[in-house]
């Protein structure tokens, strides 16, 4: 529908002023406090050694945790929307559960399986592994919260655009493999992409529930998010505010990689 | 519903449309999915057993820990019952909200061409890269009592309702882009071409395909708002019987040393989210059906 | 298609790959970057690595004490790990197997738990320094100068005077507080009727309570309320760290104990360390940070600094923790609690 030119910029702007409020002020308002002492400063504040180990760390759990979930969140999509099978609704519920689990609940949750007096504990720590106050245990808490969200993207759309040309592949003779590689995937590369985006920014912003099982061991298991608040807590409001943008740019960064792999496909053409 | 028969690429598909061929092809292609269907459905079930039910399980097998009689005493506390009831009304109106809001912005990033949209779009996502802590920290500094813009809703109801605007905003949002991005554009342009106005255009033919996805979104959005805990925690004050959440009552009973009341509260708050997250979705399936 | 595919997950190994091909981790995060020795990197050619697991507010502190006892024969080649969070947080991570040789917490339940659960030794407090590595006591946080004349209790309810105290149930540590408000008017517990009195009006007198002592502090900071309580080190700490606060210490006040303790299964490395931490040089760190010392010495020394408030009491006049913890902070039946829960409903912002 092609929507009049009034309408067209009444809604414009009632979105923008929308999203002014409530996001671009605040955001900016964070990166203007990151930058208000200076470039130089924001630098040191982002490359001691704490900062850089708390960076690799943060993304050596989210490249960890965001393609499980990406496999996982096309597996159970394409259950969803194209199988026949009972107990959906029960399952879909259970994926948006992770969300309404507040971060402490969740980590209270892992130290109840994993931790010394938990179920899972004590067999794995005489078998020698460490799963709490330790990265897995970080990795763990991490892909719990960011579970739903490449199903959730991908789900809709695979609604939306109905399986005809599934069949139509099939009746030409293609398996379900090539079927899968060639028709589907490509389209719902939109709703993965924008799953991913949204799963990275939300395992790299991560903080309650890692907050509990780290341990906060320096050094070892801070991740970027811990060390905003450790920032906070030794008064170094300025170490912190550039430890977040730092999150903000890897969340853009991520954005900006799938909307450049997905170029061709901008606005919705056929 | 009409538009399930004007929405040429739905599944329910076109009544009278289909030749045989492509029926006998219908019943090839589910007889050589099963196995792999079957496998890829038990290993999400298997690997949302692991990270999700196992964990949760733990929660609501400690919060019966000290007995039936406990357990109801956790739940049935005055503070309790004010948490649980604020937390489930405040995120109810937050998801609502959203559906608005998020569907409305959803459409002009979309649809709409403007300087500076590729960079609006980027935006989006902030909130979740975020930690709350910042969020929450930020959002006092512009919306509490040294406002510069002079709105103070600091340690109010309001407060708690705009730090969880701001961590749900990309849920609907970026739940109905990309089906936003896939609808096919022939029906509206049909509809238009036999006289109908854009309201009923959207109403009729839009609105029905992103309604799945509008709820999703909406789903996640309530949900993530139950659970929050961060930027709550400091614009709201937490003042009980006002402004406390679920989330931060749990905590004190665990930095208080009482983990059985705060897995008991848990595992009520997350019963409510089941039973609304069930209900958010029977509707959509209600309204499919209708 | 394959290629999209291929280059999200190349995209999602890259960034792997730079995570991982980044040199190690260092450790301590002063923006001054002098303290780069300690921790992990000491570790390398480590024979011991001790794990301290202490509350947040030293981490100043002891970022300066580990390296210093590096330096010393004892400590030479000895590695450190390092984790501060919220006391009570800490100890119950420590319980649920975070590794520890050394610990130090703000409240006594915080230790005596890990006792009960056999992680503590029972004599941990049977030395001469009774498990104490420093002490402190409540104190009022006000503005530079002090604007609103703030020196007493009978001031902090003054009409119109808005104090700040964390919320003593997301944090038992912040107990502190409010024991020693209680304590005031109780005459050291021997009145709880009177005590409990006072605390009624002082909470009608606190506009929000926060999560923790530091989140009241940066609150005090960032412009709200008139007064805030929180503990003498947290103020000098505060000063040293360049917030243009000042504090008054009240005549009658409760002096607040920080306790310390090796585990049961720390290296050797752990009891000279403690013994490091007790001994001149790093009481006297804690002295300049603003934590009165145990070491008599350097108390003595620093007297200047640390004057003695008349009306001092401890917390085993009002009973002791056990007893203060259940017939006041219980969360369902305690006499403060009955109080917080009254005032949520009539307080209003």
């Amino acid at each position: 529908m092609t929507v009049s030119r009034p309408w067209r910029i009444g809604l414009r702007t009632v979105a923008l002023a929308y999203l002014a409020a409530l996001l671009f002020v605040p955001v900016g308002l964070v990166f203007w406090r990151t930058f208000e002492h200076g470039i130089g400063a924001v630098w040191d504040s982002i490359t001691t050694p704490a900062a850089i180990h708390a960076f690799q760390l943060t993304l050596e759990v989210t490249a960890i945790a965001v393609p499980l979930n990406t496999l996982f969140g096309i597996v159970m999509a394409i259950a969803l929307a194209r199988g026949r099978w009972r107990g959906k609704g029960l399952v879909n519920a259970l994926i948006d559960l992770p969300f309404a689990v507040s971060p402490i609940v969740i980590g209270l949750s892992l130290v109840l399986v994993y931790g010394l007096h938990g179920w899972l504990g004590p067999s794995l720590t005489k078998a020698g592994i460490q799963v709490i106050f330790s990265v897995p245990g970080i990795v763990l808490a991490t892909i719990f919260v960011s579970l739903p969200f490449v199903v959730r993207e991908v789900t809709p759309v695979l609604k939306e655009i109905g399986d005809e040309q599934e069949q139509a592949a099939a009746t030409l003779g293609a398996g379900w493999w090539t079927t899968f590689r060639r028709v589907t995937l490509p389209s719902i590369r939109w709703g993965v992409a924008y799953g991913v985006v949204l799963s990275v920014a939300r395992c790299i912003g991560e903080f309650g529930a890692v907050s509990v099982v780290s341990g906060k061991i320096a050094g070892e298991t801070d991740t970027l998010t811990l060390l905003v608040e450790k920032r906070f807590s030794n008064f170094d409001l300025a170490g912190a505010y550039a430890a977040s943008a730092l999150l903000a740019l890897i969340a853009l960064a991520t954005l900006l990689a799938m909307t450049l792999m997905n170029r061709r496909r901008e606005e919705g053409d056929a | 519903m009409i538009a399930t028969s004007l929405t040429g690429r739905g599944t329910a598909g076109r009544a009278g449309d289909r030749p045989p061929v492509a029926a006998r092809a219908r019943r090839r292609v589910t007889a050589r999915r099963p196995a792999g269907a079957a496998l890829g459905l038990g290993l999400g079930t298997l690997w949302l057993s692991l990270i999700v039910l196992l964990p949760l399980s733990a929660v609501v097998a400690h919060a019966f820990a000290g007995g039936l009689g406990a357990f109801w005493d956790a739940v049935s506390s005055k503070q309790a019952v004010a948490a649980l009831r604020f937390t489930v009304l405040v995120s109810l109106a937050a998801a609502l909200i959203n559906v608005v809001g998020g569907t409305l912005i959803a459409w002009v990033l979309v649809r709409d061409r403007f300087p500076g949209k590729r960079f609006v779009n980027a935006l989006i996502d902030l909130p979740f890269a975020l930690p709350t802590v910042v969020a929450g920290l930020v959002l006092l500094t512009l919306y509490g009592s040294r406002s510069p813009v002079g709105i103070d809703v600091a340690f109010t109801q309001a407060a708690v309702l705009l730090a969880l605007l701001f961590v749900t905003l990309p849920f609907v949002i970026r739940s109905v882009q990309p089906v936003l991005i896939e609808l096919d554009r022939e029906m509206e342009e049909a509809a238009l071409s036999l006289g109908a106005r854009n309201m009923t255009i959207f109403r009729r033919i839009v609105l029905p395909n992103l309604a799945p996805a509008i709820l999703s979104g909406a789903a996640l959005a309530f949900a993530r708002a139950v659970g929050e805990f961060g930027s709550i925690v400091l614009i709201s004050g937490n003042i009980p019987f006002k402004t406390q959440v679920g989330s931060v009552y749990v905590f004190n009973l665990i930095e208080s040393d009482a983990p059985t009341s705060a897995a008991a509260v848990s595992t009520v708050l997350l019963a409510v989210s089941l039973l609304v997250l069930l209900a958010i979705r029977g509707l959509g399936r209600w309204g499919a059906r209708a | 298609m394959i290629p999209h595919v291929r280059k999200t997950a190349a995209a999602l190994l890259a960034f792997g790959a730079l995570a991982a091909v980044a040199g190690c981790g260092g450790s301590s995060d002063t923006s001054g970057g002098s303290t780069n020795a300690s921790a992990s990197s000491g570790g390398r050619n480590a024979k011991t690595t001790l794990s301290l697991v202490a509350y947040s507010t030293p981490e100043v502190v002891y970022d300066q004490i580990i390296p210093d006892f590096q330096k010393t024969t004892a400590g030479s080649g000895v590695g450190f790990k390092t984790s501060y969070g919220a006391s009570g947080d800490q100890s119950r991570a420590v319980d649920a197997g975070l590794r520890a040789d050394v610990v130090t917490f703000s409240t006594e339940p915080d230790m005596t738990r890990l006792v009960r659960d056999g992680i503590v030794a029972a004599d941990w407090n049977s030395g001469p320094n009774r498990g104490l590595v420093t002490t402190s006591v409540v104190a009022f946080v006000v503005r530079k100068g002090n604007p609103k004349h703030i020196h007493t209790w009978a001031d902090l309810v003054r009409p119109g005077i808005k104090v700040l105290t964390p919320n003593p149930y997301s944090s038992g540590a912040a107990r502190w507080n409010l024991l020693a408000a209680y304590g005031q008017a109780s005459h050291a517990g021997k009145d709880p009727a009177a005590g409990l009195a006072y605390v009624k009006q002082l909470i009608a007198h606190v506009p929000v309570q926060d999560k923790s002592g530091r989140d009241a502090l940066n609150d005090f900071t960032s412009g709200n309320g008139d007064v805030l309580l929180s503990y003498e080190y947290e103020a000098t700490t505060a000063q040293r760290k360049g917030q243009s606060v000042d504090y008054v210490l009240p005549d009658d006040t409760i002096k607040i104990n920080i306790d310390i303790a090796t585990t049961k299964t720390a290296p050797p490395a752990a009891k000279a360390f403690l013994d490091y931490v007790l001994s001149q040089p790093a009481q006297q760190r804690f002295a300049d940070w603003g934590y009165r010392p145990v070491n008599a010495a350097v108390l003595a020394a620093n007297k200047s600094k640390f004057p003695n408030p008349p009306g001092l009491f401890t917390i085993e006049q009002l009973g002791g923790w056990r007893t203060v913890n259940r017939t006041l902070f219980d969360v369902e039946r305690g006499a403060i609690t009955k109080l917080e829960q009254s005032a949520g409903v009539s307080t209003a912002k």
